[in-house]
């Protein structure tokens, strides 16, 4: 039986960027707030410290601050006629855990999305008529426009400290920023990042080709920064262990240095780590929540935490399992397409990047940050990119990076080297310093095919059922990734390098290998329940007193990094509760 | 001595059979390395990796002595010692892999172990009952099968040139292991020597930081804000640090 406990105005499920977020914004508005985290409490000092952190195998191989899918993990196929499977290893895709959740280990990439992201329907049908969409391809409009959103992530980049260069300011094009960005209302709080010399060879012969390469927006502190806060950020010092690491500089923008402190500040907000949430409890109507039902993981005792407002915070994964297992909203059906929670997720296709070796040149592949980089847009933002081009919806992000150079991960040999022997030794030996990548991101396009929905198998270590993801790229996905990869393989080109890799192509999505932590879908945000998890304020449209923050609500998957729009959505959800909903409870749309 | 049987370790390991594990180090140590008497095993990681101390390169405490001779061998064709490295065991790949066997990891901590099990399709990955640990000695006696009806002995006795041509044939899946996937093994023994090779020494591999030093990666201190423009096309020329040594 579980300990029922005393009510607060808020409870938030899970401590990253978002319930951050929405418990620095509530509970310096005076709410009651409890923020549960299934995993522990982290601090930089000592959790991330030198040298412990510079552990490439525990961190980067093992997954040290990620979660643990001997628990809780989620079943896969590729298709509806397959059995699906649980995933026993984490591969793909990495969700975090502890506090920060994956603001600790992310790499800080950090973009503001397109306006054609923002009206992804209505810009394509306008643009290539109806027919241009092909019928199992669920894309729509967000329930809010770019302009409205603005400020949001202007607030979230000044929270995390990004640096970058504006490409259009309130309309007005800034050479060497991008200049099909959404326009921008000021610039970004810090100059960017230092180029290097494999950004630099990228910058001038994509210039040399007409296209319009500018510094990827980062949350990696350029300069010592105090954000509008108070929140002091330290000067990124490029030590290539960004991604799956914590910071020790402090110089990632991270939930746990920022807006985590703001709420642990204010004797009117609580942190329970250890704390795992079951289930979101309704009434018997179904229309409201009461509460959440949670497990302490260190003692096995189980506890209900009363609730006016339940906030889902988790990762976007972990938030359309627990609406299933709770019972918010009706399930998606890709038979029947019937019913929402679920429908439309989407991933990252990759696969079209080149990697470039040259006798003549060296890299210093470690001498890196997470986010730090040279893009061009003229195949994503870019809307007089003609798609037509391309044969398919969406577009691609062509970067030159280096987010690390560890050697357990990062060994660039020429094709044709074997993976082992003598020649494989000196190849490595050779190359190592030798290599850069033309990386092409692609966005995603649901699916009608591409759901979540309950396993009737799998259950997880509380024998509830996993949730069950059935995936696989398509034919627009294809041809996205073979149109960027041929951009990509041109420059390359362009560069004369001794000789280069790539681009693959796409074949079956594959649990298996590391692609992206950018999973998005399955309880998207939209104008009518009919389509729509949540509405354009990210609450629930079956049950008004639970909102879900997170990238659980994008109806698509950009060719951009997810982490900009999910921190704007939760500055702007947390300002409609305290504005609005905390004045007349109830739905907002 | 390309051609020629390898010396006979595991014969003389399977003589050690009764001796308990502190004995064997110490032989072994002696008898590999021809260093001082080696310190127990738990004289630890950074014992283990700097230079002059303790030699436990050849210290195990998970892998039988069979299965040990298995994986020095298999890591030093896939590691071979020349102008670049020694080679794997004496990097210290072997002892990595024990380590790594018989830790946390190697019993399978994180990995999600209920059934029902299925074989599934590649896109779904690891679908094996088995841990990481059990699997990987599953795949040992399963190769070392295959060379006893194949050449009639085991895989560390066999000539340097059969146990390329034996983990060819793992690689490319054209060795069956019966119900074990021969291509799955010889990736999670491929991954490991690598770890091995790469990681901090901190771990018992890459001794002396020799695989740091042969690609040119600097290691734990990593502070590079001042380097970007100046080792700019230019080689950073640095002794490595490890973990043990910033300790």
């Amino acid at each position: 039986m579980a300990t029922r406990l005393k009510e607060v105005d808020v409870v938030i499920v899970g401590l990253g960027w978002t319930g951050g977020i929405l418990a620095s914004e509530l509970a310096q508005a005076g709410m009651t707030v409890v923020a549960l985290e299934r995993g522990a409490m982290r601090s930089t000092n000592p959790d991330f410290s030198i040298p412990l952190i510079r552990d490439e195998l525990r961190f980067a191989t093992r997954h040290g601050l990620m979660q643990n899918t001997a628990r809780d993990t989620l079943t896969f196929r590729n298709r509806q006629s397959e059995t699906a499977l649980p995933m026993r290893q984490l591969g793909s895709f990495l969700p975090g855990e502890g506090v920060g959740g994956a603001g600790v280990h992310w790499n800080g990439v950090t973009w503001r999305w397109t306006t054609i992201d923002h009206a992804a329907r209505t810009h394509y049908e306008q643009r290539y008529g109806k027919g241009f969409i092909p019928p199992d391809m669920a894309v729509q409009d967000w329930p809010m426009t770019y302009a409205e959103l603005e400020p949001f992530y202007d607030r979230f980049e000044r929270t995390a400290g990004v640096s970058g260069k504006v490409g259009n300011l309130r309309g007005q094009p800034q050479p060497g920023g991008n200049v099909f960005e959404a326009p921008r209302d000021r610039d970004y709080p810090l100059p960017p990042l230092q180029q290097n010399y494999a950004q630099e060879l990228f910058d001038n012969v994509s210039r040399e080709a007409g296209y319009h390469p500018f510094p990827r927006p980062s949350a990696n502190a350029s300069r010592a920064y105090t954000n509008p806060d108070g929140s002091r950020l330290g000067a990124c010092v490029y030590c290539g262990h960004c991604e799956r690491f914590g910071c020790e500089a402090n110089a990632k923008g991270s939930p746990h240095i920022t807006v985590i402190p703001l709420a642990m500040a204010r004797s009117n907000f609580e942190l329970r780590t250890h704390s795992w949430v079951t289930k979101v409890q309704l009434d018997s109507t179904k229309r409201r929540a009461t509460g959440v039902v949670y497990t302490d993981v260190t003692t096995g005792e189980e506890y209900e935490q009363p609730a006016s407002i339940v906030a889902l915070c988790a990762y976007a994964i972990n938030n359309v399992h627990l609406m299933l297992l709770s019972g918010i909203g009706t399930p998606y059906d890709a038979t029947a397409q019937r019913g929402v929670i679920g429908r439309n997720y989407c991933y990252q296709p990759g696969g079209g990047g080149v990697t470039l070796f040259f006798e003549d040149k060296i890299f210093n592949p470690f001498m890196a940050t997470g986010a730090f980089g040279t893009t061009i847009d003229d195949f994503h933002a870019n809307a007089d990119f003609d798609r037509k081009l391309m044969g398919g919806i969406g577009g691609a992000t062509i970067t030159v990076g280096q987010s690390n150079g560890r050697p357990i991960g990062y060994r660039p040999v020429p094709a044709g080297t074997p993976r082992w022997g003598a020649e494989w030794k000196k190849a490595t030996a050779k190359w190592y310093l030798r290599a850069m990548n033309i990386g092409v991101t692609a966005g995603n396009m649901p699916n009608r095919y591409n759901a979540y929905d309950l396993d009737p198998t799998y259950k997880n270590v509380f024998g509830q059922p996993l949730l069950r993801l059935t995936y696989n790229f398509l034919e627009n996905d294809k041809k996205v990734v073979a149109y960027g990869g041929q951009r990509a393989a041109e420059l390359a080109r362009r560069l004369n390098p001794t000789s280069m890799t790539g681009p693959g192509t796409l074949g079956d999505y594959s649990i298996v290998p590391y692609q992206s932590t950018h999973n998005t879908g399955g309880a998207v945000m939209g104008a009518s329940p009919k389509d729509s998890a949540v509405n354009r304020y990210l609450q629930s449209w079956d049950v008004s007193n639970v909102f879900v923050v997170g990238a659980s609500a994008f109806p698509h998957n950009s060719a951009y990094n997810p982490t900009g729009p999910v921190g704007a959505l939760a500055y702007w959800t947390a300002d409609a509760i305290k504005n609005r909903y905390r004045k007349k409870p109830g739905p907002l749309a | 001595m390309s051609a020629t049987e390898q010396p006979d370790r595991r014969a003389f390991l399977k003589s050690l059979g009764t001796v308990g594990a502190t004995g064997v180090a110490a032989i072994v140590s002696t008898d590999a390395a021809a260093e001082p008497q080696a310190a127990a095993p738990a004289a630890g990681a950074a014992a283990a990796a700097g230079p002059g101390t303790a030699d436990t390169t050849r210290a195990y405490s998970y892998l039988s002595p069979p299965d040990a001779a298995f994986v020095e061998a298999a890591v030093d064709r896939l590691i071979p010692a020349d102008d670049l490295t020694p080679g794997g065991t004496d990097c210290g790949v072997a002892t990595f892999i024990d380590r790594q066997l018989g830790g946390a990891w190697g019993s399978g901590d994180r990995l999600y172990m209920q059934g029902p099990w299925q074989k599934g399709s590649p896109t779904q990955g690891y679908q094996s009952p088995l841990s990481p640990a059990q699997f990987f000695t599953a795949g040992v006696a399963a190769t070392n099968a295959h060379c006893k009806t194949t050449y009639q002995k085991e895989f560390d006795r066999l000539t340097r040139e059969q146990q390329v041509t034996v983990l060819q044939g793992l690689e490319r899946g054209t060795i069956s292991l019966g119900t074990l996937s021969s291509q799955q093994f010889f990736d999670l023994l491929l991954s490991l020597a690598m770890q091995g090779f790469f990681a901090d020494p901190l771990y018992g591999g890459n001794r002396d930081k020799v695989a740091w030093k042969m690609i040119g990666f600097p290691g734990a201190i990593a502070i590079y804000s001042e380097h970007i423009k100046t080792y700019r096309n230019k080689k950073y020329d640095v002794e490595p640090t490890s973990i043990v040594d910033l300790s």
